[in-house]
C-alpha cells in the first residue's frame, strides 16, 4: 500500500481535494457561492483553489442564493459542471424554487432529454451557538423531491469520494456537510477513488441494536455505542451516506439481524429523514423486531441561541444511549 | 441625479441639546461594542458578534429622527440599531449572553434582538431578512392610520437579494411610509462591494419610483438631517425613500475575523479611524460650536463607560433560563 494511504485529512481538506482533483480531471467543473475565491468561505474550506484554478472557475458571486444557484442550473444543463456554495443550509430557503421546481424537474419535464450536472453544497449543524437562522439541519426538504440526491458524508474519507461521485453524476445532487466536522481528522487515500450513491457504510458491527446515523450523528452514535458496551449491549452503527438514493437493504439486513433499532440525525424529528428510514426498517424487518423501530431528531423548535438550552435540542451520545438501553429493555 | 458616492451636504439645525445627545448616543454603542468585543476576548460570549463600531452615525442619526413607536428592522450587525432605538444595555448583554434577563429570553442572541416596546421588530440574520418586514409594518402603519414610519436598515450585501426590489415595488405601488436604509460599509464579509454590485446603487431605488438620496454615514448632523426629511416625508403620505450612507466598519466581519490584509488594507482602516470617525467629528464640532468643551464630552465617555461597565455585570451574573423554557413560545 501506498504510504499516502495512510494520511490524514481534515473534513475541509478532504472537501478541497475531491474538488481541486475533479477541476483538474474536467475543466467543466467549476466553483460559484459567496467568498469563495480568496477569502476560501467563512469555513477556509476553499482556500487555494482560486489560486489554482483562477477566478474564471473559483467565481465570488454577490449574495444572491436563488440568482446564482439558478444560474447554476442554466449552466449545468448547457455545458458546465458547476458546484454551487451556499454557505450554511439555512439558506437553502432561498433557492428553493431553483432546487425543487428547476433542477429536480428538468430532466424528467424535458422528457430525458435536458441533464442538470450540478452540485450544491451546504452546511447543517447545531451547537455552535448560531442561534436559530443559522443552525438548522434542513436535508429532509430536498430528499421529499424527486429528481434531486442528497449525500451526508459522515468521514473525512466518504466527504471525498462522496463528493467526487456527486460531481460526476448528470443529476443534481445536494450535499451536506456538518460545520462542526471541518476540522476533524480522518485517513484520506490520495489516490483517485469514489464511492457510490445508495451504498450505506456499517461503522461498526454489533449484534443486539442497530443505530442508523447520518452525518453529525455517526460520532453520537459511535460514542453511544462505546458506552453501550460497557452494559453489555453491542451496537451495530450504520451510516446511509446519501438519503437519496437510499440503500434500503442494508439497513432492513441490520434490523432483522438485530431485531432493534434506533434512526438518528440531526432534522427535525417530525415528517422528517428519521421517520422515512424508521418505517423503510418497520417494513422490511417487521417480521424480526423486538421493539418499535425508535426516531431521535432534533427537538421540534427553532434553535435557540442560549448554550443550555440549545444543547438539549439534538441527541448525544448520553440520550442515544439512554434510548438504547431502554429499547433492549436494560434498566 | 446623485452618486452614491457623492455625499449630501447639510448644515443640519441641531440644537445643542440634541447635539450633545447625539454624541451620546453615538458613544454609548462604540463603548458597547468594545464591551462585546472584549467579552468575545475573555470568552464569555457564545456564538459570534458583528461589531458596529465606526457605523454609529446612521442608527443615530436615523433613530433620532423616530418616534418611539415607529418601526425598525436590523440586521446581524444590529446593537447599534437596538440601543439607538431605545433598548437597554443591561438587557442587550444578557441576551448576548443567552441569559434569562435578555430581550429575547436568550432565546435570540446577538443577532436576533427584538423589543416590542421600542418598535424594535427584530434583527435578522438572513441578509435582507427583514426587507418585506419592514414594508409589511409600513403597510400596517398606512392601514390603521398609525402615523408610523418604519425603517429597514441593512448592509450594502443585501442589494445582492431580489426581495428587496419586490418590495420597493411594492413600497411604491401602495404608498408605503417604509425608508430602505443602505449602509455601504464597503465590504460584504470579506469582498469590496464594487466586485459584487454593478451599476449605480442609487438608481436600484430609483428605477422603482422610490425617493433616492445618499448621505455621509459619517456624519451624524448629515443622517439626522437627511433622516428628518425623509421621515417627514413618508409621514405625510409621500412614499417610500432609499437612503444610502457610506460608512466603514472598523473592526472585522465578526470578531473573529483578526487578518484582514487579504481583503483591505490597513492604511485603509486607518485613514477612516482617523479621519472619518463619527464621534470625533462630531465632538469637534461640537466645541467648535462652543456648544460644550473637551472635559464636558470626555464626562460624557466616563459616564457611558459606567454604564456599560453596569450593564455587562448584570449579564454576567444573570442566570440562563431554565432549560424547560426551550420548547415554549414555539407557537403564539
Ligand atoms: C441570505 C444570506 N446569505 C449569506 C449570509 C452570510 N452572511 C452574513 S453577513 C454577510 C455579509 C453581509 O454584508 P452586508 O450586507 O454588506 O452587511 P455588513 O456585514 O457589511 O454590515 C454574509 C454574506 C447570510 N447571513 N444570509
Amino acid at each position: 500500500m501506498p504510504e499516502t494511504a495512510q494520511r490524514e485529512l481534515t473534513f475541509a481538506q478532504a472537501i478541497r481535494e475531491a474538488l481541486a482533483e475533479e477541476m483538474w480531471r474536467d475543466p467543466r467543473v467549476c466553483i460559484f457561492g459567496e467568498d469563495v475565491a480568496e477569502a476560501g468561505t467563512p469555513f477556509k474550506v476553499l482556500s487555494g483553489l482560486v489560486e489554482e484554478f483562477g477566478a474564471e472557475r473559483v467565481l465570488d458571486t454577490p449574495i444572491s442564493e436563488q440568482g446564482f444557484t439558478g444560474m447554476g442550473v442554466g449552466a449545468a444543463m448547457t455545458g458546465l459542471r458547476p458546484v454551487v456554495d451556499i454557505m450554511f443550509g439555512d439558506f437553502l430557503t432561498l433557492t428553493m424554487d431553483q432546487l425543487v421546481n428547476q433542477a429536480a424537474k428538468v430532466h424528467y419535464m424535458s422528457g430525458g432529454t435536458w441533464k442538470v450536472p450540478m452540485v450544491l453544497r451546504t452546511t447543517l449543524g447545531a451547537t455552535r451557538r448560531s442561534a436559530a437562522q443559522h443552525s438548522q439541519s434542513l436535508h429532509a426538504w430536498l430528499c421529499h423531491v424527486p429528481g434531486l440526491k442528497v449525500a451526508m458524508p459522515s468521514t473525512p474519507y466518504d466527504a471525498k469520494g462522496l463528493l467526487k461521485t456527486a460531481i460526476r453524476d448528470d443529476n443534481p445532487v445536494i450535499f451536506f456537510e456538518d460545520k462542526m466536522m471541518y476540522k476533524q481528522k480522518g485517513r484520506v487515500p490520495a489516490e483517485d477513488y469514489t464511492i457510490p450513491f445508495g451504498v450505506a457504510d456499517v461503522k461498526r458491527e454489533g449484534e443486539d441494536i442497530t443505530l442508523v446515523a447520518t452525518s453529525s450523528m455517526v460520532d453520537v452514535a459511535l460514542g453511544a455505542a462505546k458506552l453501550l458496551e460497557g452494559i453489555g449491549v453491542s451496537a451495530e452503527v450504520i451510516d446511509p451516506r446519501t438519503m437519496w438514493p437510499l440503500d434500503e437493504k442494508t439497513l432492513v439486513e441490520s434490523a432483522k439481524k438485530t431485531s432493534r433499532a434506533i434512526v438518528i440525525d440531526e432534522g427535525y424529528g417530525r415528517y422528517g429523514v428519521t421517520g422515512e428510514v424508521a418505517s423503510v426498517i418497520a417494513e422490511g424487518a417487521f417480521f424480526n423486531l423486538e421493539a418499535p423501530v425508535k426516531r431521535m431528531g432534533a427537538m421540534h423548535v427553532p434553535i435557540p441561541f442560549s448554550p443550555p438550552l440549545e444543547d438539549v435540542t439534538v441527541p448525544t451520545e448520553q440520550t442515544v444511549f439512554e434510548a438504547a438501553r431502554k429499547l433492549c429493555g436494560k434498566a | 441625479m446623485k452618486t452614491a458616492e457623492e455625499a449630501i451636504k447639510t448644515e443640519a439645525a441641531v440644537s445643542p441639546e440634541l447635539g450633545i445627545r447625539l454624541y451620546r448616543q453615538m458613544v454609548r454603542i462604540r463603548l458597547f461594542e468594545e464591551q462585546v468585543n472584549e467579552l468575545y476576548m475573555r470568552a464569555l460570549m457564545p456564538g459570534l458578534a458583528h461589531l458596529y463600531i465606526g457605523e454609529e452615525a446612521i442608527a443615530v442619526g436615523l433613530c433620532e429622527a423616530l418616534k418611539k413607536t415607529d418601526y425598525i428592522t436590523s440586521t446581524h450587525r444590529g446593537h447599534g440599531h437596538c440601543l439607538a432605538k431605545g433598548a437597554e444595555p443591561d438587557r442587550m448583554f444578557a441576551e448576548l449572553l443567552g441569559k434569562e434577563a435578555g430581550y429575547c429570553r436568550g432565546k435570540g442572541g446577538s443577532m436576533h434582538i427584538a423589543d416590542p416596546a421600542t418598535g424594535n421588530l427584530g434583527a435578522n440574520a438572513i441578509v435582507c431578512g427583514s426587507a418585506g418586514i419592514a414594508t409589511g409594518a409600513a403597510l400596517t402603519a398606512k392601514r390603521l392610520k398609525q402615523d408610523n414610519v418604519s425603517v429597514c436598515f441593512f448592509g450594502e450585501g443585501a442589494l445582492g437579494q431580489g426581495v428587496l426590489y419586490e418590495v420597493m415595488n411594492l413600497a411604491t405601488l401602495f404608498k408605503l411610509p417604509v425608508i430602505y436604509v443602505c449602509e455601504n460599509n464597503f465590504y460584504t464579509e470579506y469582498t469590496h462591494y464594487t466586485e459584487t454590485t454593478a451599476g449605480d446603487i442609487l438608481t436600484r431605488g430609483t428605477a422603482f419610483g422610490v425617493h433616492s438620496e445618499s448621505v455621509d454615514g459619517q456624519d451624524v448632523r448629515a443622517v439626522y438631517a437627511a433622516a428628518n426629511r425623509l421621515v417627514s416625508r413618508a409621514r405625510r403620505g409621500e412614499g417610500p425613500a432609499f437612503l444610502v450612507a457610506n460608512t466603514y466598519r472598523y473592526t472585522g466581519h465578526h470578531v473573529g475575523d483578526i487578518n484582514r490584509e487579504y481583503y483591505r488594507s490597513k492604511q485603509e482602516e486607518q485613514e477612516w479611524k482617523t479621519k472619518r470617525d463619527p464621534i470625533k467629528n462630531m465632538g469637534e464640532w461640537l466645541v467648535s460650536q462652543k456648544i460644550t468643551d473637551a472635559a464636558a464630552l470626555k464626562k460624557i465617555e466616563d459616564e457611558v463607560r459606567q454604564e456599560m461597565k453596569a450593564a455587562v455585570e448584570f449579564a454576567i451574573a444573570a442566570p440562563y433560563p431554565s432549560v424547560e423554557e426551550v420548547d415554549q413560545d414555539v407557537y403564539a
